[in-house]
């Protein structure tokens, strides 16, 4: 890293989640509400913290419940407030409805979630069908695969969410434990360039008493069309703006992001994809590929929503195999939400590149590079058969 | 709100100006209107402190309905303690 980077930031070892309200106290926001749950409580915990002990101006609004936590922050970011929440699994899934009024409203809030499986059964591991349920919700969508690229992401979020080109919410998804109690180090930036980089909020609707306005109109049909066709439009918006965001965080802080984390796939033939800690895994599972002589690559998934369409036509399009790896079940589906995002990016125009779905970890089964270096192997021969018109589950007992 | 105003420069995320529901003509969701009878009415004005709009205009101790608005809910006609308020089917 450049000398020059370096001396803007600081070395720190947290857990995800506390890189997670590290990130949020330094954004200096104005109102946290949320509702302890695993595995994000110590976001929630480490936040009133720092409340209480004056290291951070804001207000912390205690509430019973997910959906009140996120209505509190829907409210604070209409007052013109810098607004946070968090959660996981159950959590999210409670938030539900105002999830598509934060985004129809236009607030620029942000939301870091600690991936985890849905009940039933229970369970408070991780998989990503919490974040994969809220696809279409109207969030810009990331997802971090280790505490700094989450801590990184985070204060990101809240200048692209804030952007006037965007004013859209923003959620920072990472791994439940795996990344969201593991302590690691990483590079923190000090106070100052996060203050400088940041700034305070000054777009987005606000509510003033000497300019009343109504907000969460009744829009029946002859307007709601148009008010939900700009929404989409600020999400096309959104992805120049994340570039640029990208572009001016890496000038600050020597790190360079993109929407897909691409890792030995210059002249690779068969390409692994997955999303979260799972990334840095098949990493080694392709190194120990390609000291077999296997010609393997890994996409991660660092950008969700908006799906990268250019990038991902750019990149999906180069390789011969495509092996998707899934922490969600689609019930139903052709294949999970990431093989068809790929298979509509590439489709059919560059029809000779073959896919093939895996699913994989729900609940938090383990994946190892032993794991991986199967699924790959697997993937590989069923393509090559041309048995690629169904799922296959990794891991699972009977399979 | 106009129908020609486009997605473009529709107002942001569905926020508007005030006093818009003034605009809004709620009459024509009516199935029945509400009709004072005057030979009836004394004028109580129950009709007008249930009227959840309210379109029910008071003026003094005069009433009289505001068919603009009145979306024909009927509670009015049931709460009148004359029966004065008859529940008229709409013409088509």
């Amino acid at each position: 890293m450049m000398t020059e980077a370096l001396a803007r930031q600081h070395r720190i070892a947290l857990t995800g989640n506390d890189a997670v309200a590290y990130a949020v106290k330094q954004a200096n926001v104005d109102v946290i509400s949320a509702y302890p749950i695993t595995p994000q409580t110590f976001v929630v915990e480490t936040l009133s913290r720092y409340v209480n002990d004056g290291e951070l101006n804001a207000k912390f609004i205690n509430v019973e419940s997910e959906h009140s936590a996120l209505s509190a922050v829907i409210g604070a970011s209409l007052a013109g407030a810098r607004a946070f929440t968090a959660t996981a699994s159950q959590g999210l899934a409670y938030m539900w409805e105002a999830l598509y009024a934060a985004s129809g409203l236009r607030l620029p809030i942000v939301m870091a979630l600690a991936a985890r499986a849905l009940s039933a059964p229970i369970n408070i591991h991780n998989d990503h069908s919490d974040f994969f349920g809220m696809r279409d919700a109207g969030w810009i969508m990331f997802n971090g695969e280790e505490a700094q690229e989450t801590y990184d992401l985070t204060i990101m979020a809240f200048k692209i969410a804030e952007d006037p080109r965007v004013l859209l919410p923003v959620v920072v998804s990472y791994d439940g434990f795996i990344v969201s109690h593991a302590i690691t180090n990483f590079y923190a930036l000090n106070d100052d360039v996060v203050k400088e980089f940041l700034g305070v909020r000054t777009t987005g609707p606000r509510i003033d008493p000497d300019n009343p306005r109504t907000f969460g109109v009744l829009a029946l049909q002859d307007s709601y069309f148009e008010f939900k066709r700009q929404q989409y439009e600020a999400m096309e918006n959104s992805r120049q703006v994340i570039k640029e965001v990208f572009q001016k965080y890496e000038e600050i802080s020597g790190r360079s992001y993109a929407p897909l984390k691409e890792y030995m796939t210059g002249d690779a033939e068969t390409c692994l994809v997955a999303m979260g800690s799972t990334v840095g895994t098949a990493r080694h599972a392709v190194k120990t590929l390609r000291e077999a002589g296997e010609k393997a690559g890994v996409v991660g998934i660092l950008q969700y929503r908006p799906w990268p369409v250019k990038e991902a036509e750019q990149l999906f399009s180069r390789f011969k195999r495509i092996i998707v790896m899934e922490k969600v079940m689609s019930p139903g589906a052709r294949a999970g939400p990431v093989y068809e995002d790929i298979a509509a990016t590439i489709y059919p125009k560059h029809s000779e590149v073959k896919i093939i779905d895996f699913t994989y970890g729900l609940g938090g089964r383990d994946i190892s590079t032993q794991g991986i270096i199967e699924i790959y192997k697997k993937g590989k021969e069923l393509i090559d058969k041309g048995k690629t018109d169904r799922v296959y589950f990794h891991g699972v007992r009977g399979e | 709100m106009s129908t020609t105003v486009t997605w473009r420069e529709i107002d942001l995320g569905g926020s508007v100006a005030g006093g818009t529901s003034e605009k809004y003509k709620t009459g024509n969701w009516r199935v029945e209107k509400p009709v004072i009878d005057y030979e009836k009415c004394v004028r109580c004005l129950i009709c007008w402190l249930y009227c959840p709009e309210p379109a029910i205009i008071r003026n003094g101790n005069e009433v009289k309905i505001d068919y603009d608005y009145c979306k024909g809910c009927g509670i009015c006609a049931e709460e009148c303690p004359r029966k004065a308020i008859t529940m008229v089917p709409e013409e088509i």
